[in-house]
């Protein structure tokens, strides 16, 4: 590795992404989704980092924002140290570095295109030879488990969803990234494939040395997969904590309930209440201070009024939640220190 | 069963319309008893949505080739034509869907949806008489402010709410038993609890027959008395919740049951995986269509299609080497 | 592990699938056989046509058909009608045809730009297409026509006009809808540039429906150009032209109604044959898994 194990291989810090929803006649936007409001957090060399929320959340559109597809409205992104779109690390060599999986299997892949052209044409853009990008390919066809000789020159409808999803992680790889962005990868696939493909991912991230940022709505997935779990809600960080913890000592109140809606597997012991009640708020007319203190079952005057700040609550668990911050006002919060 | 309200005996459909005909369903029999709520299980492909789409008769006749028998309630399904299925579907048996969106009609205000179809079935209904039913219905799918809600038009509410409103219209006019066509895929984990839970207070209640079609056993466990195990277009394993859970015996609902990553137990690891694709319909070998991606399969799995092995307590499984799976 | 390249199972590439598609349809093959027998006619018109399509005969003017030697009769100067009419494919099918292509050129090349780029770029190209967009085509056509004067290169021009609106329209909300699929922002993330995935990743999905829509103006603009012909805005006689032919034998409306129709009959049967073929195109290029 060439950066020292302090520096984080990617570090977003204050990420926001405003949507015009509605214009004027000259073009000026009237009323803006702020899909991403606010959004820090650290990947490190080699771990995966699970981002788990509801739709609407924002997770696709940090996924995006990851990857410049769009704009961010503010924030930076630093890669191994340099910020992504300055002289020392411009867009074109970020990109080689950061790929990204889409859910849709059959909608990322062009169809007029052979599944060897598909995946040679990273390669190809960044200046390798015709028969070198080929070549690679049909290394990595093998590598994820297409035999090169009967998949090479098919065409995408001729494939299954699982075969598909194979064949965009091969083209995601084929530009030799350290990060791989897996927006809902595994989302669209039967549960018989889904273990395939994951149990690939798995040996990829230790063959070639990747970092995986693992987007899911799918709690169990992302116990699965991840050393450490990002939790959304509209927009904004409401927990970032290390797998377990947050899945058996949850700080938040949305955390709380999102695994609490977890199925139980048992049917001696059915699911009899739901954690809370109602639908996420529309991301366009979001709830002032907390945005999740319309559902929340603590919430209290102050978390209408102010916006709960990202605290470190415990060994690498950090909650935006007005109960775990001393200052807050909130009757559940713990005291002050003397 | 003595006491069925919905029996399918040996259902077959096949799709005439591409190149190559696909046999979606081949000789499904299923007997749902009063109040009971089955679970179809199955992934894409397995025929589990075609089964349940074909009690209504949901299917373009033209490019569709179906055979055996449907009674539900009381009614040869396959007789029925014109008005009488007209009048059958939404008042004997009825269905949700899993996309609202798309099965609501996005011109006409909630209220009218349902009391129009309160009146086509019983005309002799007024039509405040079938409002006020239709108030009563937005009450007993727990939707907030239902005066105000009968009045709004789908694209109006929120995901959960345009399920409810869709699981009312449904109900409205008391039907004996309600098809769910993965209710609750496209909602978000703390929506879809509130939904389970609402379905099964209502079937509850209002004692209905289910067939609640699924891809996730984890759905079936929360809602289901019995589980029925669909694999390309046969039921391959069924028997109560318990049974299909804890002692699975069809090497696919084994593997099916082994592949979750559920509670992190294997965190880290490799997941326990099916091998191979999901058989391709146009194209199923003479045997038992799992045989290709089965550890246990031998010589005679490719031969004959096998058939059902009783284990007691209703609990049936189509494979041969079920002394090799207990 | 180059030399495993020459093993590789290629399937037929698109547009293998799509023509093996196509043959497979009846009603579309038959269409697409009567426009080449009318293309081939054009092309050898003056070997196949019996008699001169320009010497005409006062003492012999419009017989009917089935007249002796004039198998379909003779028109209002005593000319061939079978002559006239396989000459007359060559006008007509070539006033059909190169304004479509002419503007199919042009057009998509609006469109598509307009389509990728979006934004300011979109907006400034299409509110100017939607003027033109704004009149009825004939009107357009006649009046671009009058503008320019009559004449067969004018009336060119007129046509390729006229129907560069509605290509760009097309071709700007196809290239709209796969700008955004997944494929593209995928080759975007991969860092090409927006040349390059207009070239790799977007013509290949973006001609075919264009194109199949520019065919099927092929009839329109036969008619059209039929209808300059026909108001003296066209093709200039003596040339045997199907509009023009309509036009001339307007007056034997009464005595020869059998022999008035024959251009009509013609352009019907290509313009129907077009929109046929185009039809089966269409469905043919609809490949899915």
């Amino acid at each position: 590795m060439r950066e020292s194990d302090n520096v984080p291989l990617l570090e977003v810090r204050g990420l926001v992404k405003h949507f015009p929803v509605k214009r004027n006649l000259l073009g000026r936007a009237t009323s803006v989704v702020s899909a991403v409001d606010g959004v820090d957090f650290d990947l490190r060399q080699g771990e995966t980092l699970g981002v788990v929320g509801e739709s609407g959340c924002g997770k696709s559109t940090t996924a995006r924002l990851l990857m410049h597809l769009i704009e961010p409205s503010a924030g930076t992104i630093r890669f191994g140290g340099k910020t992504v779109g300055s002289a020392a690390l411009p867009l074109k060599e970020f990109r080689r570095q950061v790929q990204l999986v889409f859910q849709d299997s059959y909608a990322s892949l062009n169809p007029r295109l052979t599944v060897e052209e598909s995946i040679a044409f990273g390669p190809m853009v960044h200046g390798t030879a015709r028969t070198q990008a080929q070549a690679r390919t049909h290394a990595l066809l093998e590598r994820v488990g297409l035999d090169p000789r009967r998949f090479a020159g098919r065409f995408t409808h001729e494939l299954s969803g699982g075969q598909r999803q194979r064949v965009n992680i091969a083209r995601a790889l084929a530009l030799q990234p350290r990060i791989l962005v897996l927006d809902e990868a595994v989302s669209a696939l039967d549960k018989s494939v889904e273990a395939q493909v994951l149990n690939l991912l798995l040996d990829l991230k230790q063959e070639f040395g990747l970092s995986y940022v693992f987007i899911s709505h799918d709690l169990e997935v992302v116990r699965f997969m991840a050393a450490r779990v990002l939790v959304m809600y509209l927009g904004r960080v409401a927990e970032l904590a290390p797998t377990e913890a947050l899945y058996t000592d949850s700080r938040h109140p949305y955390t709380t309930a999102l695994v609490g809606s977890l199925l139980s597997m048992n049917p001696d012991r059915r699911t009899e209440a739901a954690p809370i009640s109602g639908d996420p708020p529309n991301p366009i007319d979001p709830p002032p201070g907390c945005r999740f203190h319309t559902r929340c079952p603590h919430a209290e005057p102050v978390c209408a009024a102010g916006v709960p700040g990202l605290g470190m609550r415990a060994q690498e668990h950090w909650v935006a939640c007005h109960m775990g911050d001393p200052m807050s006002g909130h009757s559940k919060a713990p005291a002050r220190a003397a | 069963m003595a006491d069925t309200v919905l029996d399918i005996r040996n259902l077959r459909v096949t799709f005439t319309g591409g190149a190559k005909h696909v046999r979606a369903v081949d000789g499904v029999d299923l007997a749902v008893a009063p109040g009971e709520v089955v679970a179809l299980l199955g992934e894409s492909g397995s025929g589990k949505s075609v089964t349940l789409r074909s009690v209504l008769r949901l299917h373009p006749e033209a490019k569709t080739r179906i055979a055996g028998s449907i009674v539900a309630a009381g009614v040869d399904v396959m007789a029925l034509t014109g008005a009488a299925l007209a009048d059958f579907r939404g008042k004997t048996v009825s269905m949700i869907f899993q996309e609202p969106m798309l099965a609501l009609d996005p011109v006409y205000s909630l209220g009218q949806q349902i009391t129009e179809s309160i009146r086509k079935h019983e005309p002799a209904v007024s039509a405040e008489a079938a409002r006020r039913r239709a108030f009563e219905l937005f009450e007993q799918v727990r939707i907030p402010s239902p005066e105000r809600r009968l009045d709004a038009y789908p694209h109006e509410m929120s995901g959960g709410m345009r399920q409810r409103a869709m699981i009312a219209l449904a109900l409205a006019c008391n039907p004996k038993v309600l098809l769910a066509d993965e209710p609750t895929t496209a909602l978000d984990a703390t929506v879809q609890v509130q939904i389970l839970l609402l379905l099964r207070e209502l079937q509850r209640n209002l004692n209905l027959s289910m067939i609640f079609v699924t891809h996730d056993i984890g759905v079936g466990v929360e809602v289901a008395d019995r589980i029925a195990v669909m694999y390309a277009g046969r039921i391959v394993e069924i028997g109560a919740v318990r049974d299909v859970i804890r002692t699975p015996r069809h090497p696919y609902t084994i593997g099916l049951l082994s592949t979750r990553a559920q509670g992190g137990r294997l965190s880290g690891n490799r997941l326990t995986t099916i091998s191979g694709s999901p058989p391709d319909l146009a194209n199923l070998p003479p045997g038992c269509a799992f045989a290709p991606r089965c550890a246990s399969a031998s010589a005679a799995c490719r031969e004959a299609a096998p058939a059902p092995v009783d284990l007691g307590a209703g609990h049936v499984v189509r494979c041969i080497h079920t002394a090799i799976t207990a | 592990m180059p030399e495993r390249v020459n093993e590789i199972i290629r399937s037929p590439g698109f547009w293998v699938t799509v023509w093996r598609r196509f043959l497979r349809d009846p009603v579309a093959l038959a269409a697409a056989l009567v426009v080449l027998g009318l293309i081939l006619m054009a092309v050898f018109a003056p070997w196949i046509a019996p008699q001169d399509p320009f010497q005409g005969m006062s003492l012999r003017r419009l017989k009917p058909p089935g007249t002796e030697g004039y198998p379909l009769g003779t028109d209002e100067l005593g000319r061939d009608m079978l002559s006239r009419l396989i000459h007359g494919a060559r006008i007509s099918l070539f006033m059909g045809i190169v304004p479509v292509l002419c503007a199919l050129f042009i057009g998509a090349a609006i469109g598509i730009v307009a389509g990728y780029s979006g934004g300011w770029t979109n907006t400034l190209l299409m509110r100017t297409v939607d003027v033109f967009f704004a009149f009825p085509s004939v009107l357009l056509a006649v009046a671009l026509a009058g503008a320019l004067g009559p004449g067969m290169t004018n009336g060119l021009i007129a046509l390729t006009l006229v129907f560069i609106p509605p290509i760009a329209r097309v071709a700007e909300s196809v290239t709209t809808g796969v700008r955004s699929r997944d494929f593209v922002e995928a080759a975007k993330a991969s860092g090409a540039g927006a040349l390059l995935i207009i070239r790799k990743h977007v013509l290949g999905n973006v001609l075919g429906p264009i194109f199949v829509y520019a065919m099927s103006l092929v009839a329109v603009s036969m008619i059209l150009a039929a209808g300059l012909s026909f108001l003296g805005l066209g093709v200039k006689p003596p040339q045997p032209d199907w509009g023009l032919m309509l036009n001339t034998l307007r007056t034997a409306m009464y005595t020869q109604p059998l022999l008035c129709a024959l251009p009509g009959v013609m352009i019907f049967i290509t313009s129907i044959s077009f929109n046929l073929m185009t039809d089966g195109l269409r469905s043919a290029m609809d490949i899915k898994a």
